[in-house]
């Protein structure tokens, strides 16, 4: 089991937090142990490169690359960093606060090996301020490993040092865009950064700066005590290790699993999640997250990875995936999300600032019945001209458009009945 | 340089510019909001997307943000393109959902850049259907006007205000679409260069609150080139009239100068021409001891009489320009003619004039200034004297971060990137000062010491500097002088020492360091110490230099191939060694003039006094110059007691006019010409923007006039302005380039026309009067200049200093700038305005420095007076501005709280200031503590209306002694427009609150 489920091997059925000791007892810091005693920075960057993993953020950008791009040695000398993402707000995602509080020296130990790797200095774990609990247990870890040597000066007596803290988000979504994370965390206005420069070479008070999500970085520890082969071995097609997949909606059991990275959706979805709750069909899924497009009962027997989803016209985004059923109208789903997209805007360009408002009062023009049938003509406008990448300053919008875009595919002719009819037809039926 | 194809066609571009700043150079119109010439790029209203091909086969292309997309040799790209064009259009479309539709009630109407853009992407129809948001404006005080609804957020206005010129009190708010740019609440913009929002604005949220007052419309203005007489920087400016009204002041732009931007001072303090205590009438003081108007013939015949009867003494102005100055001269010959400082100021003008012609080093233009990557300020508070350059001084300690991005490859212009890049890295600035500054946020160390204090560590500099030189052979320093300078007598601190360490070698390290000093400590010394420094440093560049023997006569010769545009100086590698750059602030528009025209040793108002006293002096004439701010009011008192007529040409009423015994009404700058001088030594024109009323005329015209009636053989054949202008620059050598300062009358543009002071759209020409006649009057003749009153002729190709207003085809605003732009941010088509006039021969740099001063020693219950600045108040016509008026604070005495203790004051109470040596009570005046003040020092309010007693009667450097006044009535309000958040409504008075109305 510990080897097939590395991420939750310390999680307890009842959700305790694992403490240092039982980290410990259950083989924890051995890779750190393994890497400050035998590797250089250059070997562990190697491992990780050859390990094929990939960012589990949503974008699933090679990690290893990613470092790579760190300017290494004398060439910038001064301070680097390493930084968590673990402002988890993607609608329907809820992964990482799963990996956070049931075992917070994972994502330590990942974390002091990535700044090793990189050889940065200081970093920040930067948590959404809802996830308190975890926040606390994270506090409680670093100060565990900052008494035992795990972090701090000189650690496990080898040169390296590094400085770890706990920062809690003020709260916006766009914070868990890595730049707009940078610019959080430096007390300036979350909106994001224009690129190149990228945060490798001029991130964090403008030094090389690595963001990496939570649960990638929890895979690091594993990776380097079990190599790269043993990594790209767990999973069931192209890409590796296993990944945390999650549902939500109508279905009898929602919730967040370890699987093999690529398991089916169908056995996601109907073993784990054991299939849709008792008089709903499936009528759709975002199968990554709010931000990504919707996919139907046809794509149930792809595998979850990031090239398949892709293949399909959506993305694996967070790996989480949210159901639409038959009960629930389309366009009030789209429309919900809209409406977050819209208000979760930094404002800082004009497509996404002035776009999706726009989109969420069309969407709501239709869903309550006042919508006209040009509305559908202005929203495909909307989705080409907000929906590109490189339209706007970052991927928020056009992660905002995926759901209308995919759902103007799927679900047009209920887009057409809100018009037709002048209501909805969901309302009406009492349903939600 | 990389060649590009834009739809077709290829072009050549300059390496490092991007897409937009290429295209807008290259004449194409093309629409954006958030890029500023002079702020860069940020990508965020993505409103000037085209389309970029990968190659000649891409067909499909994808779009990309021009103003974030570096040219590239062979880069292909659609302007015109569809995709493109549909982008843009939608991207007003989507701005336009929450922009009110209220162009007929916008201040911006008519000149809004969003008006512009709007029609060039071709947007018309709506199709959004929801409501608009709404926002609650803010009163920001008296010169900017908020309506926060009109807001497209393109981030321009906090770029501007906090990246660009420091503030800290606007900022963008809140998220998403409700982003409000504004303060935390209600209350006066804090920083001295608020008012340029007003230009940076692509539409109507930030406009000109005095203009509102009584409104017109950009194409309503009948506007000429102009200058600033606020300071001694000489900002070019543009002034725009209606109805005999000076209506505003809006930047004209000049790349060595002022660039983009102005000063507050500068921008809302010109309105005293409007002012209702303008002289309209000659007034002849009759027996009773009233002024009685008499015409201007009969004026004119008593002021020739006059001038007949010889004894005559003339006293010039540092505030009147070049010409009439000369005149006066001429009229009364130059042994009897004073220019008009007063005594304390008169030597450190002279010293300053003096100290640049000296040294070998560079007197530098404001965009020098900007370039430079070390410096050191010198007791000077240029925030408050000469405002321009302290936002150029902002600028200067960002250098480094462009050294740092070039190393990561990045462009000047990608703004975000460069300043996530360097964040708080600055290039060293250090300023040495009675007290806290405005630029003390972005200095390296700041010390607060008396003037002898800061000549000494300006001299302890300047030692090192020399030993560090001697022990490297190898440096390129031509320094002749024994590098063993005598130290002070006094050892000094050692803390001080240290500073002067950390000063000589970051001095040492620059390749452009600048020293910065001027009159405004009111100490010789200081301005001797900052002298020395560059001294020490050597001379600037070889490249530099050698041209011309450092006459940089010719205005727009090597200092604009050397920073063509913003980008370019900014990262500066000057291999060829340290360019020093000496900046001397001296304190009014032609203070420098002044000193050119009279040379050393030109009588002072002391000398004219003793010999008034004696009865040399029978008839004195004042041009525009209020001689009780030039003294004390016993001294001023007791020279135009013994003079028997008393002549004063001026504009404002005030005491000097007020003791004439015949006064002659002037035009102001606005409805004059002339020739000003700045402190870099550049002559400069202003033109009329409108006739003067009634009976003014230029002080030039009547002095003339009266040369004229007494038939002076100088002044024969002399008729227009110009021919006063040669007549000026034949006499005076070290004036000789003032005619290059602007082209004569005869100048024809395009070979035909006048340039235009009206745009095509002037409207009301025949009807703007008709409620008097409804006979249209016949436009006009401007027999002076190569300006026209009229909207025919053509403002086009002309000479920079000829730049009435700026406007081109589809670019009402100002944004038209870039077509009248060699390049975007270069200098002008028709070349850069003004004259440089200061001949170097680097004579100082050989001669042993000056010896540093004794150590200042305060003394228990004595204190030492020194000058304290500020930019509203300070200087005397903006203070008659309304808008700045409801900004003054009363005459105030700074001291330490220690010192406040002792006296057992508080902030707000009176304090007397009494003559150490005499005893003698000089003014009463309300006190103001302030900590940062130098030890022993009190610092008094410069040329503020005094609250009791004559402000006038303190000089800088007098021993005095305090004490607590009594009786005392404190001022209920606190500080100035305190009672801004209480109201909001309108009001034409200028001490009763301020505000507009405020939209809801």
């Amino acid at each position: 089991m510990s080897l097939d489920r590395p991420l939750t091997r310390n999680v307890r059925p009842d959700r305790t937090p694992t403490d240092l000791a039982a980290y410990e007892a259950n083989g924890g810091y051995q890779g750190l142990r393994r890497a400050l005693g035998k590797l250089v920075p250059a070997e562990c960057l190697q491992i990780i490169k050859d390990s094929n993993l990939r960012g589990r953020g949503g974008a699933g950008f090679p990690t290893g690359m990613k470092w790579s791009f760190v300017p290494m040695e004398n060439a910038s000398p001064g301070h680097k960093y390493l930084v968590c993402n673990a402002d988890e707000m993607e609608p329907g995602t809820f992964k990482d606060r799963l990996l956070l509080e049931c075992d917070p020296h994972q994502l330590i130990e990942g974390m002091i090996l990535a700044a090793y790797t990189i050889q940065a200095d200081i970093a920040y774990i930067f948590i959404r301020a809802e996830y308190h609990l975890a926040a606390q247990l994270l506090r409680e870890a670093i100060a565990a490993c900052n008494a035992k040597g795990y972090l701090g000066e000189n650690i496990l007596g080898s040169d390296y040092s590094l400085t770890m803290h706990v920062h809690t988000s003020a709260g916006r979504y766009i914070c868990g865009e890595e730049t707009a994370l940078i610019n959080s965390l430096e007390g300036k206005r979350a909106t994001p950064r224009a690129k190149p420069p990228f945060p490798q070479v001029s991130g964090l008070w403008g030094r090389p700066t690595i963001v990496n999500n939570v649960e990638t970085l929890c895979n690091i520890p594993h990776i380097i005590e079990r190599g790269a082969d043993w990594f790209q071995a767990l999973g069931l097609t192209a890409d590796a290790g296993t990944k945390m997949y999650g549902v939500s909606g109508r279905v009898k059991n929602p919730g967040c699993w370890e699987l093999p990275m690529g398991t089916p959706i169908r056995e996601i979805l109907m073993e784990y999640a054991g299939g849709m709750e008792d008089g709903y069909q499936l009528r759709g899924f975002l199968p990554g997250g709010g931000s990504t497009d919707f996919l139907t009962p046809e794509h149930l027997d792809l595998a979850m990875d990031y090239d398949t989803i892709g293949k399909a016209g959506s993305r694996m985004g967070t790996g989480t995936m949210i159901i639409l059923d038959d009960k629930t109208c389309p366009v009030g789903f789209v429309t919900n999300l809209m409406e977050f997209f819209a208000r979760e805007s930094c404002g800082f360009c004009t497509p996404c600032r002035d776009g999706l408002p726009w989109s969420a009062q069309v969407l709501n023009d239709i869903e309550q019945g006042r919508g006209l049938p040009e509305d559908l003509h202005t929203l495909a406008r909307q989705v080409t001209f907000i929906g590109a990448i490189g339209n706007t300053h970052c991927a928020l919008a056009p992660g905002a458009m995926e759901p209308l875009a995919s759902g103007l595919k799927y679900f047009r002719e209920d887009f057409e009945r809100h018009i037709s009819g002048g209501h909805c037809p969901w309302c009406d039926g009492g349903v939600n | 340089m990389p060649v590009i194809r834009i739809d077709g066609q290829d072009y050549e571009v300059k390496e490092g510019d991007n897409l937009l700043q290429a295209c807008l150079g290259l004449g194409l119109d093309l629409p954006y909001f958030c890029w500023h010439p002079a702020m860069g790029s940020i990508g965020a209203c993505r409103q000037c997307a085209v389309v970029q091909y990968q190659n000649a086969e891409d067909q499909r292309g994808r779009l990309v943000m021009s103003c974030m997309t570096p040219v590239s040799d062979g880069a292909i790209f659609s302007l015109a393109g569809d995709k493109a064009a549909t982008f843009r259009q939608a991207i007003i479309e989507s701005l336009m959902t929450n922009h009110p539709h209220d162009c007929p009630v916008c201040a911006e109407g008519g000149e809004c850049h969003l008006q512009d853009m709007t029609v060039m992407v071709g947007h018309r129809d709506r199709h959004y259907r929801g409501l608009k948001r709404t926002h609650r404006n803010q009163n920001l005080g008296p010169l900017i006007q908020h309506e926060m609804n009109r807001c497209i957020a393109c981030y321009r206005c906090t770029r501007y205000y906090r990246d660009y010129a420091g503030g800290t009190d606007l900022a963008a708010m809140a998220a998403h679409n409700h982003v409000y740019f504004g303060r935390h609440e209600d209350g006066v913009l804090e920083s001295e260069f608020a008012g340029n929002l007003v230009e940076v604005c692509p539409t109507g949220v930030f406009t000109d609150k005095p203009l509102q007052q009584e409104y017109t419309r950009k194409w309503d203005l009948q506007s000429a080139p102009s200058l600033c007489t606020g300071c001694a920087v000489g900002c070019n400016t543009l002034a725009g009239e209606r109805y005999g009204k000076l209506k505003r002041i809006h930047n004209r732009y000049n790349s060595e100068v002022n660039g983009y931007f102005l000063c507050d001072r500068g921008r809302f303090g010109a309105s005293f021409v409007n002012h209702k205590q303008r002289l309209d009438w000659a007034g002849r003081r009759s027996a009773n001891g009233r002024f009685d108007a008499i015409d201007s013939d009969q004026a004119l015949q008593h002021l020739a009489a006059a001038c007949q009867r010889g004894g005559l003494a003339g006293i010039g102005s540092p505030r009147a320009s070049v010409e009439a100055n000369f005149l006066l001269r001429t009229l009364v010959g130059a042994d009897n003619y004073s220019p008009g400082f007063s005594a304390a100021e008169q030597p450190l003008v002279e010293l300053a004039l003096s100290l640049q012609q000296q040294t070998r080093a560079l007197i530098p233009s404001i965009k020098q200034i900007e370039s430079a990557d070390a410096v050191f300020i010198l007791g000077e508070d240029v925030t408050n004297t000469a405002p321009r350059i302290a936002l150029a001084l902002r600028q200067s300690v960002r250098n480094i971060a462009y050294t740092m991005a070039a190393q990561l490859r990045l462009l000047p212009w990608q703004d975000a990137a460069v300043r996530n890049l360097a964040q708080e890295q600055r290039n060293p600035l250090f300023i040495a000062a009675l007290a806290d500054t405005r630029l003390d946020d972005v200095a390296a160390a700041t010390l607060h010491l008396a003037p002898a204090d800061i000549a000494r560590l300006g001299h302890a500099v300047a030692a090192r500097i020399r030993t560090a030189r001697a022990h490297s052979p190898a440096t390129l320093s031509p320094n002749k002088v024994s590098p063993n300078k005598v130290p002070p007598n006094e050892v000094m601190d050692e803390a001080l020492q240290q500073q002067a360490d950390t000063i000589a070698s970051a001095l040492l390290d620059a390749k452009r360091p600048l020293l910065l000093s001027g009159t405004g400590c009111g100490s010789a010394a200081v301005m001797a110490a900052a002298a020395d420094i560059a001294a020490a440093l050597g001379s600037p560049a070889a490249a530099t230099v050698t041209k011309g023997n450092v006459n940089n006569s010719d205005s727009d010769s090597d200092s604009d191939a050397e920073n063509s545009s913003t980008t370019a100086s900014k990262v500066d590698s000057d291999a060829a060694g340290p360019a020093v750059m000496l900046c001397l602030a001296v304190p009014e528009a032609n203070s420098l003039g002044q000193a050119l025209l009279t040379g050393p040793s030109a009588p002072t108002l002391e000398a004219l006094t003793v010999r008034a006293v004696g009865g040399e002096i029978q008839t004195l004439l004042v041009l525009e110059n209020d001689l009780y701010r030039r003294g004390p009011a016993a001294d001023i008192e007791r020279l135009l007691q013994h003079v028997a007529e008393i002549i004063v040409i001026d504009s404002l009423d005030n005491p000097t006019l007020s003791a004439s015994t015949l006064a002659l009404p002037a035009a102001s700058f606005a409805e004059s010409e002339g020739t000003l001088v700045s402190m870099e030594g550049r002559a400069q024109r202003h033109f009329p923007v409108f006739l003067p009323a009634k009976e003014r005329r230029a002080s030039w015209q009547w002095l003339l006039a009266c040369l004229q009636a007494i038939s002076h053989p100088r002044t024969t054949d002399l008729q227009h302005f110009d021919d006063v202008t040669n007549a000026c620059a034949s006499d005076i050598a070290a004036l000789a380039n003032i005619t290059k300062a602007a082209p004569d009358h005869l100048f024809r543009n395009a070979g035909l026309a006048k340039v235009p002071r009206q745009p095509h759209r002037y409207s009301g020409r025949t009807a703007m009067g008709a409620n008097v006649s409804v006979h249209e009057p016949k436009q006009a003749a401007d027999e002076d200049s190569a300006l026209a009153f009229s909207m025919e002729g053509v403002n086009q190709f002309q000479p920079g200093a000829l730049l009435p207003f700026v406007w081109a085809p589809g670019w009402n605003s100002n944004q038209s700038l870039h077509k009248f732009q060699t390049e975007v941010g270069g200098p002008l088509k028709g070349g850069t305005a003004g004259a440089k006039l200061l001949q170097q021969t680097g004579a100082a740099d050989d001669h042993a420095a000056p010896l540093s001063p004794s150590a200042f020693k305060p003394v228990t219950g004595q204190w030492l007076l020194v000058p304290r600045y500020k930019i509203f108040g300070s200087e005397e016509l903006s203070a008659h501005s309304p808008a700045i008026a409801q900004l003054l604070l009363p005459a105030y005495l700074e001291i330490t709280a220690a010192d406040a203790e002792r006296l057992q004051v508080d902030e707000g109470d009176g304090v007397q200031v009494m003559d150490s040596a005499s005893g003698a009570t000089l003014a009463t005046l309300e006190v103001r503590i302030n900590d940062t003040m130098a030890d022993g020092c009190a610092g008094y309010s410069v040329g503020h209306s005094a609250h009791q007693g004559s402000i006038f009667n303190l000089v800088a450097g007098t021993g005095v002694a305090l004490q607590k006044a009594d009786p005392w009535q404190r001022r209920t309000q606190s500080a100035p427009g305190a009672d801004l958040i209480a109201t909001d409504s309108p009001t034409n008075s200028n001490t009763a609150a301020p505000g507009g109305p405020n939209h809801v």
